[in-house]
């Protein structure tokens, strides 16, 4: 029979990790959401509680994908206290994806934005030399360290940490050592995704080198296909335009980097 | 000859057609504007209250396993007065905005909103299948209808459109209320009132319970409320309900309507439907040697 993508599937949770004392890794088994590719969503249904847009994260076996969870509004507190065995519903999966280039790379990631990021790194090619950075707070806040160096291991590869407050790694934002690296190093590309302001930093620091640079923008979702609108950025729906959103088009966008709007729809700073 | 796309509903002229309706994408400015350069003839806001609403928690929209969609946004939204301040600076684009509210008083406030705006038309959201106190609740009661209509009428010299649904009265009466009241056009239908149950999880799919039926399934219900209304009353009607192609269109400018208005169809095929709806209407006038709009409005009932 023909699946329609846009009603939930239900899936049974096989595995929980857990990566700090806030955030989760949900793993399931769907072939569909196993292959999709980097930057696309799903919508994620938690009985009872709510339903979240969340970026489909990897997993190491196969026929399978996984959700990591930071704990934060009801809905994601829902979904990151599930257990081995409850079930979840999913609909997509959604959205565009990351225009994948060639040589070399910088990839940023902070916090759950670290996601896309991750099945990202799974389809770089043998002769690129990837950057990852990993922006997190503090040191109890720092996950996927040591999983992209697993994946990154037969590349010519860095992955550099930083948090705020300096307990592990470099320490200040994550934004000062974009600007940093692009200054110092010629990259091919750039790929971030984490909290708007420093993918607003970041756009801008490759755009004002001349460096293509590509954002996973994250707004409030109710459709997750351009028919409810609660996603729009400026003339852009997040959800059906992007989420991914290449830098030159983001730095023409009045909203990006300034407002998003609340449930009611009216526009609120960032 | 090319045929010509421009049609009148009433008072209402429009270069095209194919509207947006309401409740889909009618949040920003910067979109209405997108969506008319995407082909659109106008665009119909969400329906706004008074004051903002949030809305639903999620789920408040999935797709039904054998076609179209169920939805129960909760008709969020930013409150009239905001979005007043939101399309004052429109120029272009023809909006049509919709209102929803539970009194007479509801709707002047509203309206009273909008004197330094372009606005095309009002719509007033009689028929919304999920939220308590206005909607449906509104169209079901004759009384209110006629009140309603009246006050709107004595506020405004813009033209005003009734959209209509199908509640537990005749859906009829409510039109021949609103006609004897002054209303300029019908817009009909809006979603039909719905359930999805999960099997797995045995529970009502979306937060609400009940939603709205749109898409694909409800197009034939639609369609013989807009051919029932147009045999009973000389009104100008917008067909709404389940159009995604140019044919659905035709379809509905034969049963009698002037116009449609188009949602579910966004998301199958995003905002390229409307053009893709619009070549078609005109391909097949031309095949048909029909000029204008006009000119097929209504002819299955001559046939």
């Amino acid at each position: 029979m023909h699946i329609n993508h846009n009603h939930p599937t239900i899936v049974t949770i096989e595995k929980v990790i857990d990566e700090t004392p806030t955030v989760r890794t949900l793993v399931f088994s769907d072939e569909i959401m196993s292959t999709v590719l980097p930057g696309q969503f799903a919508m994620v249904w938690i009985p009872g509680v709510n339903e979240l847009p969340m970026s489909i994260m990897i997993s190491k076996e196969f026929g399978k994908a996984a959700f990591t969870v930071r704990k934060h509004g009801p809905a994601s507190t829902g979904l990151f206290n599930i257990k081995v065995g409850e079930q979840i519903g999913i609909r997509g999966p959604y959205g565009n994806s990351f225009d994948i280039k060639e040589g070399k790379l910088l990839l940023v990631g902070g916090g759950t934005g670290l996601v896309p990021m991750m099945r990202l790194l799974t389809f770089v090619k043998p002769t690129d030399d990837v950057t990852l950075l990993i922006g997190a707070k503090s040191k109890d806040e720092v996950f996927f360290e040591s999983l992209a160096n697993g994946i990154l291991e037969n590349n010519t590869h860095k992955v550099i940490v930083s948090t705020d407050d300096g307990s592990y790694g470099e320490k200040g934002f994550v934004t000062d050592l974009v600007e940093k690296l692009v200054n110092d190093t010629h990259f091919d590309a750039v790929y971030v995704c984490g909290p708007e302001i420093m993918m607003y930093k970041t756009v801008q620091s490759a755009n004002t080198k001349g460096i293509f640079v590509q954002a996973s923008l994250e707004r409030m979702m109710k459709c997750g296909v351009g028919i409810c609108g609660s996603c729009c950025v400026g003339e852009d729906l997040v959800c059906r335009d992007g989420t991914i959103f290449d830098g030159h088009h983001l730095s023409q966008n009045k909203e990006f980097g300034r407002f998003h709007r609340n449930k009611a729809g009216i526009l609120e700073n960032y | 000859m090319e045929p010509n796309l421009a049609t009148s509903i009433g008072p209402i002229q429009l270069d095209r057609p194919v509207m947006l309706a309401s409740g889909i994408l009618g949040i920003s400015l910067d979109v209405f504007n997108r969506l008319y350069r995407s082909g659109a003839g106008a665009v119909v806001t969400k329906s706004l209250s008074t004051e903002p609403w949030d809305g639903y928690p999620n789920p408040t929209i999935f797709g039904v396993k054998g076609g179209g969609w169920i939805n129960a946004v909760g008709l969020s939204n930013p409150g009239a007065p905001n979005f007043a301040k939101m399309i004052e600076s429109n120029q272009d684009v023809p909006i049509v905005v919709s209102l929803v509210g539970s009194i007479p008083e509801d709707f002047e406030m509203m309206i009273k909103q909008f004197e330094n705006c372009k606005v095309t038309a009002y719509e007033l959201n009689l028929s919304c299948p999920h939220v308590a106190k206005v909607g449906l609740e509104v169209g079901d009661d004759p009384e209110l209808v006629k009140k309603i209509v009246s006050t709107v009428k004595n506020s405004t010299n813009i033209p005003v459109i009734a959209k209509v649904g199908l509640g537990t009265t005749n859906y009829l009466n409510t039109i021949h209320t609103a006609i004897d009241s002054g209303i300029d056009a019908i817009t009909a239908i809006n979603t039909v009132r719905a359930i999805a149950i999960d099997v797995e999880t045995t529970r009502p799919i979306l937060s609400n319970k009940f939603g709205g039926l749109s898409g694909t399934p409800i197009k034939p219900i639609a369609l013989r409320c807009v051919y029932e209304i147009s045999s009973k009353y000389d009104i100008p009607i917008i067909g709404c309900g389940g159009i995604s192609t140019w044919e659905d269109a035709v379809e509905f400018f034969l049963a009698g309507a002037s116009a449609i208005q188009l949602g579910s169809a966004i998301g199958d095929n995003w905002v390229d439907v409307f053009d893709d709806i619009n070549k078609g209407i005109s391909q097949y006038m031309k095949r048909k040697n029909y000029s204008t709009i006009k000119d097929m409005v209504g002819l299955a009932h001559k046939s």
